[in-house]
């Protein structure tokens, strides 16, 4: 317990204010996103008014990820996304390790936060995959799908449409997923609600 | 030496990007058929072995004069020979003709003997045309394609309502050209050309159009201009498909009904229960997606409409993962609470 009651200020105001934004847009489209895949007549949202938000809700996403992008390829909170090569696969053993027996050992984490690394490693692969995996293509397919006209009419014997569409799904639900376990592993703090109040105030409390 | 990454991913992503949008305009720039091809295929235009078929050596004396688009006699009084134009509704093309449903006929079947002079007689152009179920109704063989429910959907149609007599199965099927095409064709986007050229023919061309009416024909473009990408509908799906009562009992919809009738809402088609499916996928589903393979059949599975999963298998996957998920995340938590 070396850091005890240390506070970092790590969440600069745009990074707070994007990832709020982020969090609603991507509530928003996951509810409009299922009730136009499951759409049957008569439930849930009225299927023109959750194509019309979904349409909207990703276009701004679009610009808010732009912003996300722009912020972390120039100032200083994009380093935290670098990726260490060297003794990477030994490190994310280790957290994997902590987060599945030390954890309730009550270990100390093996990689505490500070201002030189503000994720640990597992955080920081899910972030890097979300942020430049997923969240791109999701985005790119979204407007592929809003100018059928733009996007390829075959590709290796698929409908081009059909494939953009199922990408779309795909990348769609495995955010959702990356979603709940981000969520939940967010109560991992000084106490279950820290780490919330972090992305508020902009200070991490460690532990 | 510590070998220290210091590329952000963002660049890396920028980079991809780059590449991305490189290959797509190369992919996209060889999608559309360069001049060449089209040349290609006008070149070459299939010739008809008309040997093989038993009534050519008599139609050929119809043909003579309707094969094209003029005809040559002498005339008996100045003896000259004399070229004129044939009217176009009155040519029959014969590559057109030998690859129709009808091509195993002969001229005089349906017509009267009597064209066998020229110049034909006056009244023989008063002679009556047959409709199909004069023909096909009540016929065993013919039993599938259900002429008699067609008939009495059309009957119903606002083609008729409006029109009656005038409007007979002429108007979208001519007995000479027909060929069967929604019921047997493998491809999708022929069948949905086929079909809406047929509705276009008249809604698409005012001189047919004000055949039967004396109103200023709509604008379809102008008309549907609240439909989300466009080009894309009418190239997707049929005219029939919203402006056709469908009864799924029948391949084709025949029951079109009036303007204010016709489907306006998304979810009729982008639905679970699509109306695509009992009409315009109805071949293709029958076709079996099973023969596709197994990992064209498990990903594009049912999927033919953007939007609403038709794939149960997928559903089912997707709900085991989320499900799995959500469990080891209470595990999870529940052993954190305990430990705490
Ligand atoms: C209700 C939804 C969400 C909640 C409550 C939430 C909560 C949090 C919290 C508490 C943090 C700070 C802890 C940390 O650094 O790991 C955080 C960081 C982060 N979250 Fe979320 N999140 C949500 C949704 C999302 C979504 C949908 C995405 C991306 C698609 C996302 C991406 C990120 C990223 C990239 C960071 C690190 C930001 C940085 O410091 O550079 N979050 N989130």
């Amino acid at each position: 317990m070396n850091h005890e009651n240390q506070r970092f200020y790590l969440y600069p105001v745009w990074i707070r204010i994007w990832h709020m934004v982020n969090a609603l847009l991507c509530l928003i489209l996951i509810i409009t996103g299922l009730s136009i895949q499951f759409s049957n007549p008569g439930t849930m949202v009225k299927f023109s008014a959750a194509v019309s938000v979904h349409n909207i809700a990703g276009i701004i996403l679009s610009i808010s990820y732009a912003l996300f992008f722009l912020g972390n390829l120039f100032t200083p909170n994009g380093a935290y996304y670098v990726i260490p090569v060297k003794g990477f696969i030994t490190r994310l053993k280790k957290q994997f390790i902590y987060y599945t027996i030390g954890i309730f050992k009550k270990e100390d984490a093996p990689f505490p936060v500070n201002e030189e690394s503000k994720f640990n490693p597992l955080q920081q692969v899910t972030y890097v995959v979300l942020m430049y995996g997923f969240v791109p293509v999701i985005v790119l397919t979204g407007w592929g799908l809003l100018y059928p006209e733009i996007t390829v009419n075959s590709f290796v014997g698929f409908s081009g449409l059909d494939l953009t569409d199922l990408l779309h799904i795909f990348a769609g639900f495995t955010i959702s997923i990356i979603m709940c376990v981000h969520v939940y592993f967010c109560t991992i703090g000084k106490s279950p609600v820290s780490n919330f109040i972090s992305m508020i105030n902009g200070y991490h409390e460690s532990h | 030496m510590v070998y220290k990454a210091n590329i952000r991913p963002a660049w890396v992503v920028l980079i991809m990007l780059l590449l991305f949008t490189l290959a797509f305009t190369l992919v996209k720039t060889s999608d559309t058929p360069s001049s060449k091809t089209i040349q290609a295929e006008q070149e070459k235009p299939d010739k008809i072995d008309l040997s093989r078929f038993k009534n050519a050596a008599e139609n050929e004396v119809c043909l003579k004069c309707h094969g094209q688009s003029k005809y040559t006699y002498e005339n008996p009084e100045s003896k000259k020979t004399v070229t004129k134009r044939m009217f176009a509704e009155l040519v029959m093309n014969r590559d057109v003709f030998y690859v129709s449903n009808h091509r195993e006929f002969k001229c005089t079947d349906c017509h009267s003997e009597d064209y066998s002079t020229f110049p034909h007689a006056g009244n023989l152009r008063m002679e009556a045309k047959a409709n199909c179920i004069d023909c096909h109704g009540g016929d065993e063989k013919y039993a599938k394609f259900k002429f008699e429910q067609i008939e009495s959907e059309f009957q119903a149609s606002v083609h008729s309502e409006k029109h009656s007599e005038d409007f007979t199965c002429w108007m979208c099927h001519n007995a000479h050209t027909y060929k069967i095409n929604a019921r047997t064709n493998e491809n999708l986007k022929e069948t949905i050309l086929y079909d809406n050229l047929i509705c276009l023919n008249c809604h698409g061309d005012v001189k047919n159009y004000q055949l039967l009416t004396n109103k200023i024909k709509p604008n379809i473009l102008q008309k549907h201009e609240w439909l989300p990408n466009q080009a894309s509908h009418f190239t997707n799906v049929r005219c029939i498909e919203c402006h056709a009562r469908n009864e799924d009992t029948l391949v084709v919809a025949h029951h079109v009904v009036a303007k204010n009738q016709a489907v306006r809402k998304c979810e009729a088609c982008h639905s679970k229960n699509s109306i695509l499916y009992a009409s315009l996928y109805k071949y293709q589903v029958s076709l079996k997606i099973q023969k596709e393979g197994f990992i064209k059949g498990l990903l594009m599975g049912e999927t033919t409409t953007i939007g609403p999963d038709k794939s149960n298998r997928l559903n089912i996957i997707s709900l085991v993962i989320f499900s799995l998920t959500i469990l080891v995340i209470m595990i999870h938590a529940i052993l954190r609470i305990k430990n705490k």
